[in-house]
């Protein structure tokens, strides 16, 4: 097979940062190519060389694409040659339907007006390729993610793609649509479609991808060749990691005390139809140095549990009573949570957690700014000394604490958002995907803050998607399905197909 | 990674590009103004300099600078205040008519003046920020509105003139009791010792506090400007200082409303950059949703913001009218337009988040020399709005221009 794209010797610098050096990227006509690596690797960037987001000239090295050196100055250059790119972070109109988002920018139109005869059938040839049944008028909006993520595809499609690159394209799909999607792929490369996928989910890169590229530090470490088996996941972080992860979830030995965290009978009403309940009935406890998950299907109602009872963050018409260490405790707004010793670290970290335009040293101690402060006037030196501690403690990879948040990688602007809350010292911390996106070196880390805390006399709730996750460190899993909770196991007896069960027999019932 | 050694290993040389580059908004405002300066020195033939003229200046436009401090705070939250023109001049009205129509004790209707300012904010602040209606139609609604009360209190006419002692405090100078002293380098030429010493101990006060704060973050190991630029800025900063105080001490000294604005300037200052209050303002601006699941009580920052913009605009309201003479049914027409203005120019964001005090009062005081060089080059009033229209254009164009391409 011949080469599509080829990336010779790529290297990008940015202020004080070399991001790349000397990278190699070899993409064969047909395969799926999964580029591997930590979080500030350089995959991101190496991407946006490839889409011409950096164009030409702003780095060294070339990218050759069908045989010839290539010169992008834009996203529209690339395009044109049919390399798309689809972000984690989807590019849609929420309030368009799906076949104006299809042939967004791209209209069938003649003379600027819009053929919607010809839009919807190619729209519907289009959605059939991708699996989609709903009515090309469906708005975006009324479609759940996984879906949207296949319009995407469409829409790629659409633009006559050659190379898709796709990054993290299941870090927001629960496990149903993940498999729906990377079926697809699989179909797609049937069809001679080239595909370049970044992902941290391991055993879907060794299932589908027929070549593995590891990026570290910046630099190619190598390239493995699935040959027709699939590739180990141990052997793709020795590389990712420059060691062997014999162990990815840290041992502990829990040491659990009294019950010091009580939510009884919790009901929470959908924020905009309060006819519909979201909660229905939760009793959770956690025990001094429990570190507790919830598991449960993506819509299980686990976010909006754990934000409604975050000073009712989320919904309305809620009842149900909160006890801390044996009182009563007021969690009606989110400064009495907060003062009464709760926080609560969200699952989306560039929208709810971060003011992203801000450094380092301006976000960690920002929901505690007291601690900074005294009578309102802040001390710009205590700040930064502040900031500077869990810069070390939590090992957030930086320039400094003068860096913008904007440019760290996922893990590091994780840390940092763990940072603002374990500043506010708090005597319960609800973890929300904790480790969505981010990769398996610093999930690692995150596991170690995790069990560390409980290990200081707090309690810990871990909601999760990621199953084994919950597994690996977790004490003890409730169950939770259309907004109850269905089950709860301790962690020893807890598995994979119990939690599956628990959640089917609901769904069944 | 190895990010440490790489910053380590690069030289003095990027690092003082570096230092430019991260403060080129701040550089490139104190340039401008003095660009805009020199150039109106030279086309007016040196009266824009003539210590009468500058005197004017600080006269004329100091409320545009005590408005534009409000109206920062608005902007960085994320928000925009229309009204603030008309609810300027109605309020100037009010406080005449209270002072002249009801022979009101001036400090008496002052403050009952700051006070209805306070509440008029707290009513629009209330329904932006609870209610949740966009400030813009809150606002746009209140310009109509407070255009309309102005017309109805003042019935069409011209209502002064003011107390003498409220005329004396806000279009007066601060007092000299000390006899005038010779200019050492100009003859004919007399100063008012206090200003001087005033203006020299601000200069040295304010030089001394960069060089303690200096200090205190390198011996913290914290990041700070090369120290060529921190000296040839805030050199640059004092020297404009003394030489402006030295231009006023040869007219009648400081005028009082430069003392006020100086105050105000240094308070939001403070406010903005080190107090939680402040901090939280840019944190709601940046990303609202995160400053609230931070504990941050957003919505009675917005609604304080508001407040406070009120209470401001009852002040500048006070400081034309008193200036004027009048409170007159025209005052208040697209005042809003130069203290928005003045915020864009000095590098606020309109999306929320980002913008300083020193920038919209440099930001002021080049709408302010713009508007007197242009009258004394004898510039018609079309030309002048076209030209400060461009002028905003240009420089929000240049920041973000500079935005895109870091």
């Amino acid at each position: 097979m011949d080469a599509l794209l080829e990336m010779r010797g790529i290297t990008k610098t940015f202020p004080g940062v070399k991001a790349l050096q000397n990278v190699n990227l070899t993409v064969r006509r047909g395969e799926i190519h999964a580029i591997c690596g930590e979080n500030g690797a350089g995959k991101s960037t190496l991407m946006k060389i490839l889409s011409g987001v950096y164009p030409a000239g702003s780095y060294e090295g070339d990218v050759v694409f069908e045989g010839q050196v290539r010169q992008f100055s834009g996203i529209r250059d690339s395009e044109k040659l049919g390399i798309i790119i689809i972000h984690q972070e989807l590019a849609l109109a929420p309030q368009l339907s799906i076949a104006e988002n299809l042939f967004l920018g791209n209209e069938i139109a003649e003379k600027g007006v819009i053929d919607w005869y010809e839009t919807n059938r190619r729209a519907k040839a289009l959605m059939q390729k991708v699996g989609l049944k709903e009515s090309p008028a469906t708005l975006i909006t009324n479609i759940g993610v996984g879906k949207q993520q296949l319009v995407e595809i469409a829409k790629a499609l659409a633009k006559e793609v050659k190379l898709l690159i796709l990054d993290e394209p299941t870090a927001s799909l629960n496990e149903r649509d993940s498999q729906a999607l990377l079926e697809l792929l699989l179909e797609l490369k049937k069809q001679g479609i080239t595909a370049i996928m970044i992902s941290h989910k391991l055993n879907e890169i060794s299932r589908i991808a027929d070549q593995i590229t590891i990026l570290r530090d910046g630099t190619t470490v190598e390239t493995l060749e699935a040959k027709g088996t699939a590739i180990d996941e141990g052997r793709i972080i020795k590389g990712m990691v420059g060691r062997e992860m014999s162990d990815r979830y840290p041992k502990r030995t829990p040491s659990i005390g009294e019950t010091m965290f009580e939510v009884k009978d919790w009901v929470v009403h959908h924020e905009v139809h309060p006819d519909r309940q979201v909660v229905k009935n939760v009793n959770l406890h956690v025990r001094r140095g429990e570190v507790v998950g919830i598991a449960g299907l993506m819509g299980a109602g686990r976010t909006e549990f754990a934000m409604s009872v975050f000073g009712r963050a989320y919904g309305q018409k809620i009842s149900g009573e909160v006890r801390l260490e044996g009182r009563p405790i007021d969690v009606s707004s989110i400064p009495r949570a907060i003062d009464n010793g709760i926080a609560y670290v969200t699952e989306d970290r560039k929208h709810l957690g971060l003011i992203l335009n801000e450094d380092i040293r301006f976000n960690v101690p920002l929901a505690d700014l007291e601690k900074v402060s005294t009578n309102g006037v802040i001390d710009p030196y205590e700040e930064v000394t502040v900031a500077r501690k869990f810069r070390e403690r939590l090992n957030i990879r930086s320039s400094g604490v003068a860096q913008l948040t904007v440019n760290l990688s996922g893990g590091n602007q994780q840390k940092v958002v763990l940072s603002k809350w374990l500043n506010a010292d708090p005597k319960i911390l609800i973890l929300d995907e904790p480790t969505r996106g981010i990769d398996v070196g610093a999930k690692y880390e995150i596991y170690t803050i995790v069990h560390q805390l409980a290990d200081s006399g707090r309690g810990v709730i871990v909601i999760s998607s990621e199953m084994p996750e919950l597994l690996g460190i977790c004490d003890r899993i409730y169950v939770m399905n259309e907004g109850r909770f269905v089950g709860e196991f301790p962690a020893a007896e807890a598995t994979q197909e119990k939690i599956m069960a628990a959640i089917m027999r609901r769904e069944e019932a | 990674m190895s990010m440490q050694s790489m910053t380590a290993g690069s030289g003095e040389g990027s690092a003082f590009l570096n230092a430019i580059k991260h403060n080129m908004r701040e550089y490139g405002m104190l340039i401008s103004l003095i660009v805009i300066m020199v150039f109106f020195q030279f086309q007016t033939e040196g009266r824009l300099f003539q210590p009468d003229n500058l005197t004017n200046i600080v006269q004329q436009r100091g409320y545009i600078v005590v408005m534009a401090l409000g109206m920062l705070m608005i902007i960085v939250s994320g928000h925009i205040d229309l009204s603030v023109g008309w609810l300027c001049g109605f309020l100037g009205a009010v406080s005449a008519i209270l002072m002249v129509d009801y022979n009101m004790p001036w400090y008496l209707a002052v403050l009952a003046t700051l006070i209805l300012g306070g509440a008029v904010g707290a009513v629009q602040g209330g329904a932006v920020a609870y209610l949740k209606i966009p400030s813009f139609i809150v606002t746009l609604a209140g310009m109509l509105v407070f255009r309309g009360l102005t017309l109805y209190v003042l019935g069409g006419r011209n209502v002064g003139p003011f107390p003498p002692e409220l005329a004396t405090l806000l279009t007066g100078f601060f007092p000299e009791p000390l006899a005038k002293i010779a200019d050492p380098f100009m003859a004919d030429n007399m100063l008012s010792p206090t200003s001087l010493v005033i203006g020299a101990a601000v200069a040295a006060f304010m030089l001394f506090s960069a060089f303690r704060a200096r200090a205190k973050a390198v011996s913290q190991g914290m990041d700070s400007e090369p120290f060529v630029l921190f000296l040839v800025k805030n050199l640059a900063i004092v020297g404009m200082l003394v030489y402006l105080t030295y231009l006023f001490s040869s007219y009648r000294g400081l005028p009082n409303v430069l003392i006020i604005m100086g105050l105000l300037i240094a308070l939001y200052s403070f406010v903005t950059t080190r107090t939680t209050v402040g901090r939280r303002i840019y944190a709601l601006g940046g990303n609202e949703k995160a400053a609230r699941l931070s504990g941050i009580n957003t919505d009675r920052l917005v609604f304080l913001a508001f407040v406070n913009m009120g209470v401001l605009s009852a002040l500048a309201g006070m400081m034309f009218a008193t200036r004027l003479g009048w409170a007159t049914p025209k005052s208040g027409d697209g005042f809003e337009l130069d203290v928005i203005a003045a915020c864009f120019i000095g590098g606020a964001s309109a999306s929320g988040g980002v913008g300083t005090v020193l920038g919209a009062v440099i930001g002021a005081f080049i709408m302010g020399v713009m508007n007197n060089g242009m009258s004394m080059m004898g510039i018609g009033i079309d030309w002048q709005f076209i030209i400060k229209g461009l002028v905003l254009f240009l420089a929000v164009f240049i920041d973000v221009y500079n935005k895109n391409k870091a």
